[in-house]
């Protein structure tokens, strides 16, 4: 029962990599753990949790109303994508990389459409890794 | 053969997830970590109106600042000047972590005395080769080599591991501890984490 388990997630993981969703530093941050720390990833994006959601909310924030201080927008954005890059949430990362490309063509209209894209991809990532790491448990 | 010393590494970095992963990969490369939030909080902890040496305020020696580049209020590079700035602090090696692979802003850490510009996501081998570059510095006579280092490292990892074997674990205080303080005169408390 364990070793299905531990193939269906390693299976997932695999999955996950070649669909583009994680890239290698998610198996960097597996290469950390060890007996004494066998959560740490999942600590880790529980972490990235709680910072999005706040990130998630401000930029929603900044886009409802103008005048839109693109310069803002960029830099919440900037933090958003640093945090993604941290657990290597690729697809994540690529989209707030295009919302900064809006943000410094100063369109507030193509900023709004990605950012639809950025939530819609996090939320799949989110569902994704709470399937995985409970395989791993 | 014991390594000399473990060093203490003052972490500063305003991303909740940042400060966690760099908190494990000093921990794994057996060094003690304070990891803070902000360019204030890193002085404050320093000592800024004057210690006579580079304590932390709970009297641990602090031989390498890891700043984030990019931080509201006080930035990385302006934290850079501030330690290099101060007769106290200015000796403390000061490495610059960034997202971003900007070469003039690069060039202008690597001139106000930054020793090293690490490119995020920050790697283990980064951390370890670091720590190498450090203890070789620290010690007169250590002529420890890195084979050395990671050997007497790994040795600590697994005593620290084995519950049966347990000595005294390196004290991590992180941010979570000094964020509760308020943000007045108060002087900071530590607290030590176990584990």
């Amino acid at each position: 029962m364990e070793n299905q388990k531990k193939r269906q997630a390693a299976y997932m993981k695999r999955s996950l990599l070649d669909q583009g969703y994680l890239d290698e530093q998610f198996i960097h941050l597996e290469e950390l753990q060890d007996d004494a720390n066998p959560n740490f990833v999942e600590e880790v994006v529980k972490l990235f949790y709680t910072d999005s959601a706040r990130y998630v909310r401000n930029i929603e924030l900044a886009l409802e109303n103008g005048p839109y201080d693109f310069a803002r927008l960029d830099n919440m954005m900037y933090q958003f994508k640093g945090s993604s890059s941290s657990i290597g949430a690729r697809r994540v990362k690529r989209q707030c990389s295009q919302f900064q490309e809006y943000c410094n063509a100063k369109n507030i209209d193509g900023c709004r459409n990605i950012f639809q894209g950025v939530k819609q991809e996090y939320a799949t990532l989110k569902t994704k890794l709470e399937t995985y790491f409970q395989m791993e448990r | 053969m014991e390594m000399a010393q473990e060093l203490h590494v003052l972490a500063v970095d305003d991303s909740h997830v940042d400060r966690k992963v760099i908190e494990r990969l000093l921990k794994i490369s057996c060094c003690k970590v304070t990891a803070v939030e902000s360019g204030t909080r890193a002085l404050q902890y320093l000592g800024l109106d004057g210690e006579k040496s580079s304590m932390g305020i709970d009297g641990l020696k602090v031989n390498l600042i890891l700043t984030d580049y990019s931080m509201p209020g006080m930035t990385g590079y302006e934290l850079l000047k501030k330690i290099k700035e101060s007769s106290v602090l200015s000796k403390i090696p000061v490495v610059i972590m960034s997202s971003e692979k900007i070469l003039p802003r690069i060039d202008r850490c690597l001139e106000e005395g930054a020793e090293e510009f690490l490119l995020k996501p920050v790697k283990l081998s980064d951390v370890k080769r670091l720590r190498d570059f450090i203890l070789r510095g620290e010690g007169d006579d250590n002529k420890e080599t890195e084979k050395n280092i990671e050997q007497v490292c790994s040795r600590k990892r697994k005593l620290q591991d084995d519950p049966t074997t347990q000595s005294i674990p390196s004290p991590v205080v992180t941010a979570h501890d000094i964020e509760s303080s308020p943000e007045s005169q108060q002087p900071l408390s530590k607290q030590s984490k176990i584990g």
